[in-house]
């Protein structure tokens, strides 16, 4: 969300060091961009406005600690404002007993019902729980076809009902009345997008609710709402009380400033987030984490989640054996890149990595995930034989697998280079092999360490004379 | 305001106007139009919109409130809460400070006049600047694209209805393989406009759907072929590539083709919407907008910062979800409507 307001404000306070305290003109200056950045977003304005004031009082007349920079204490202020507003609690699903427990996703029109219901169903699933979904959008056409489709392609069972039943009340009674037969602990309602100025059909949300007692009313929106948040939000709220947040399509580049809006409005916490559209795409919201990812401070936390879920822990043990034995191959290198791959986008990756320091680098240039899949391609393209051993590869084998993968000679000879360095890298980096060009680096240093101590002795003896 | 312990009072107090409907409106706009005609089903739909800026900007504008700067303040919220934009905001306001400064606004309804003249012009040089008189083709190739969820299949059902009762034979193509029933949707659209309908199986190459699409036109003597794509978002480097392969495959078939490439945005996008239009301007050469779900309380002035940086027109106007509910976009209308203190005769 605020992608380059680390930078801004440390451009705007870089005049405010050696001074004792904030004062108003500084903080003024700061908040200006604050403000715009927020506004930028698409927070609604009155939230900005507040925000804005807040933040003001609490940086007026703060002392500026020798530790922090100006520029850094704002934005600790700031982030403190944003993760007070979010809440720090990550929320949770309530379950009513006896199940099963009902919950509702509704929303506008095209905001992502149906694909975060799938989702939902899939993530509820992983928790060892046993949705059972239903599609009640009797209006727009085609949409309980869809609900189906999404709900064989998670094999996650659906409740169909009658082709031609027109009630959404019948349908949702029907699934309920299923769940109990067969098991299934939670019932998952996708109901119809709906304006929130159409009253008939939020009287039909009210009675669908007053028949069902949802345990969870979840309203799905769009990262890429503006300023109407508010409204659409809040009018929802007032009719049949949203107990959470659903936050789409957070893999596009919108700063998702609607979540602040919506939150602030309707005092519901975000509970998850929708990153894609692979059905496994779906996030539970952490509050702190995401405002640390809004702030440029990077979102390690998930980072090293994503990759503890991806990386299989034995290839992993296997990877650290041959390294040790010294037998990481061509062949390892590739499974290790297929693992990078399954992570995701490079791009997504490098988006959790904090904006400065040094990782600012990698920001910079445009991670080419083309590059990946050409590497692939070039190991794909050698023998067996070759890959167990690349000291085979002579002038015309990689000419042959240049002609096989597409590429030059010159990337194939780059491929070998990485690879090679990645080898050296392991060897350093694996516990228990002695890298050998560390310990030569290590003779080196203590052998300029004896220089040193020499010289100080000679110095010491001068003086002593 | 932390979290969980903010007054329900509070909360009100962002969202005033919530419990005041539109009464208002109804009586403008409802009664008196018996058979709405295009500019009247236009006006009634934006009439929310209206209702919500001009309420504001007439609350701020009238009475013995002299011109300070605290009234420019609150005229800047009201032109941000309506997705106008920061940048294009600063730009409106800046000739009203420039003539306050000079004392050459004395009264309320000039500035009003000044705002309105002012989001007319960036609308019309836009409008002005795509040249709308394009001559008849033996076969025009309409390609519709946007962001997931934005309402193109519905738009395209509106259009193909419209373009139909203009005496044109119209064919759809369902080259969105990916969305779970996006084909079955269409196809339902199809049949109520009454216009054929090319599919293919779910997962099939898009273009593979267009290149069928295009044969089949040819084959049976359509005149339009409007093509549904699946919902993108902009930032997805692979799936822009999919659309540029989507517009060379038209291109190759149909000399000149895509002809109009429609951006399909949703009334409630917020400031994303100037990078959606850039990329999608960029790699599928969008040459007009529409603006759906413009019936809500969603303002849609993301559409005046797009006009003003891109220069694209707005072509049509989403409504609401009947077949009808599809209306030609009107610059002076929309301003008028959303500036007009008394109703529009």
């Amino acid at each position: 969300m605020f992608e380059n307001l680390t930078e801004k404000l440390q451009r705007s306070f870089k005049n405010l060091r050696g001074q004792g305290s904030l004062t108003e003109k500084h903080v003024e200056e700061g908040l200006r961009e604050i403000r715009l950045a927020l506004l930028e977003a698409d927070v609604n304005f009155k939230v900005v406005k507040q925000l804005v004031a807040n933040i003001r009082k609490k940086a007026l007349g703060r002392e500026v600690l020798t530790a922090l920079s100006p520029a850094e204490q704002i934005l600790k202020i700031v982030r403190d404002e944003l993760v007070g507003l979010l809440g720090t609690k990550q929320a949770r699903l309530k379950r009513k007993s006896p199940p099963p427990s009902v919950y509702f996703m509704v929303g506008l029109q095209g905001s992502g019902k149906t694909t975060s219901s799938g989702k939902l169903a899939l993530w509820l699933s992983k928790q060892g729980r046993k949705p059972l979904l239903v599609s009640v959008d009797v209006h727009r056409p085609a949409a309980r076809e869809q609900l189906a489709i999404v709900a064989s392609q998670i094999a996650q069972p659906i409740y169909r009902g009658a082709e031609t039943e027109s009630s959404p009340v019948n349908l949702a009674l029907g699934a309920l009345r299923e769940a109990r037969q067969t098991g299934r602990d939670t019932v998952l309602v996708d109901t119809a997008g709906r304006l929130h100025l159409d009253s008939e059909l939020m009287g039909e949300l009210e009675e669908l609710r007053d028949r069902l007692g949802p345990s969870e009313i979840l309203f799905v929106a769009d990262a890429m709402t503006g300023q109407d948040a508010v409204k659409s939000a809040a009018e929802f709220h007032a009719r049949i009380s949203l107990t959470g947040v659903v936050l789409t399509k957070m893999d596009g580049d919108a700063r998702g400033g609607a979540a602040l809006s919506i939150r602030q409005v309707t005092g519901c916490p975000v509970k998850f987030l929708g990153v894609g559209e692979k059905p496994s795409a779906f996030e539970v919201f952490h509050p702190d984490r995401i405002v640390s990812r809004l702030l440029g401070m990077g979102d390690m936390l998930s980072l090293i989640e994503k990759v503890e879920e991806q990386i299989d822990q034995k290839q992993a043990t296997e990877l650290q054996r041959r390294v040790l034995k010294n037998r990481f191959t061509l062949e390892d290198f590739r499974k290790q890149l297929q693992q990078v791959r399954k992570m995701g986008s490079l791009k997504s990756i490098v988006d959790m990595l904090p904006a400065a320091g040094p990782f600012k680098q990698i920001q910079a240039t445009d991670v080419d995930s083309k590059e990946l899949s050409r590497t692939e391609a070039i190991i794909s393209s050698m023998t067996a034989k070759e890959r167990a051993n690349d000291s085979l590869l002579n002038g015309s084998r990689r000419r042959r697998i240049a002609a096989g993968s597409g590429t030059t000679v010159q990337q194939v000879n780059q491929v070998l280079k990485q690879y090679r360095q990645a080898c050296a890298m392991m060897r350093g980096m694996v516990p228990g092999s002695k890298p050998v060009r560390r310990r030569r680096r290590r003779r080196k240093k203590r052998k300029r360490g004896r220089r040193r101590a020499s010289r100080s002795h000679r110095i010491a003896r001068g003086r002593g004379r | 305001m932390r979290a969980g312990r903010d007054s329900a009072a509070q909360r009100i107090d962002i969202i005033e106007g919530r419990d005041s409907p539109h009464p208002t409106m109804q009586t403008l706009f409802d009664a008196p139009l018996k058979e709405p005609g295009l500019f009247g089903r236009f006006r009634k739909a934006v009439s929310k919109t209206r209702k919500a800026l001009s309420g504001q900007i007439g609350e701020i504008l009238e009475g013995p409130r002299k011109i300070d700067p605290e009234v420019l303040e609150d005229l800047e919220m009201t032109l941000i809460g309506a997705d106008i934009g920061v940048r294009t905001t600063d730009e409106i306001l800046d000739g009203v400070r420039r003539k306050l400064a000079r004392d050459q606004l004395c009264d309320a309804s000039a500035v009003r006049d000044l705002i309105s003249r002012r989001m007319l012009e960036i609308l019309d040089r836009a409008s002005g600047a795509a040249g709308d008189g394009t001559p008849r083709k033996a076969l025009e190739v309409i390609l519709v694209v946007g962001v997931n969820g934005v309402g193109k299949t519905t738009t395209i059902g509106k259009l193909a209805r419209h373009l139909k009762a203009q005496g044109r034979a119209v064919l759809l193509c369902a080259a969105d393989t990916f969305r779970a029933a996006a084909a079955e949707q269409l196809a339902i659209w199809g049949d109520r406009a009454g216009c054929p309908v090319v599919r293919q199986r779910p997962g099939a190459d898009p273009s593979a759907v267009l290149y069928d699409a295009l044969q089949a036109a040819k084959a049976r003597g359509h005149d339009t072929v409007i093509v549904d794509t699946a919902g993108r978002l902009h930032n997805k480097a692979g799936l822009m590539a999919e659309l540029e392969k989507i517009r060379r495959t038209a291109g190759r078939l149909v000399p000149g083709a895509p002809h109009q490439v429609l951006l399909v945005m949703d009334a409630v996008t917020g400031q994303n919407g100037l990078e959606q239009a850039r990329q999608f301007t960029s790699t599928a050469g969008v040459t007009g907008l529409v603006l759906a779900k413009l019936d809500g309380t969603a303002k849609g002035g993301i559409v005046v910062a797009i006009a003003r940086e891109l220069g694209l027109p707005i072509r049509w106007v989403g409504v609401g979800e009947k077949p009808d509910d599809l209306v030609a976009f009107d610059s002076e209308t929309f301003v008028r409507s959303l500036f007009a203190t008394q109703a529009p005769a």
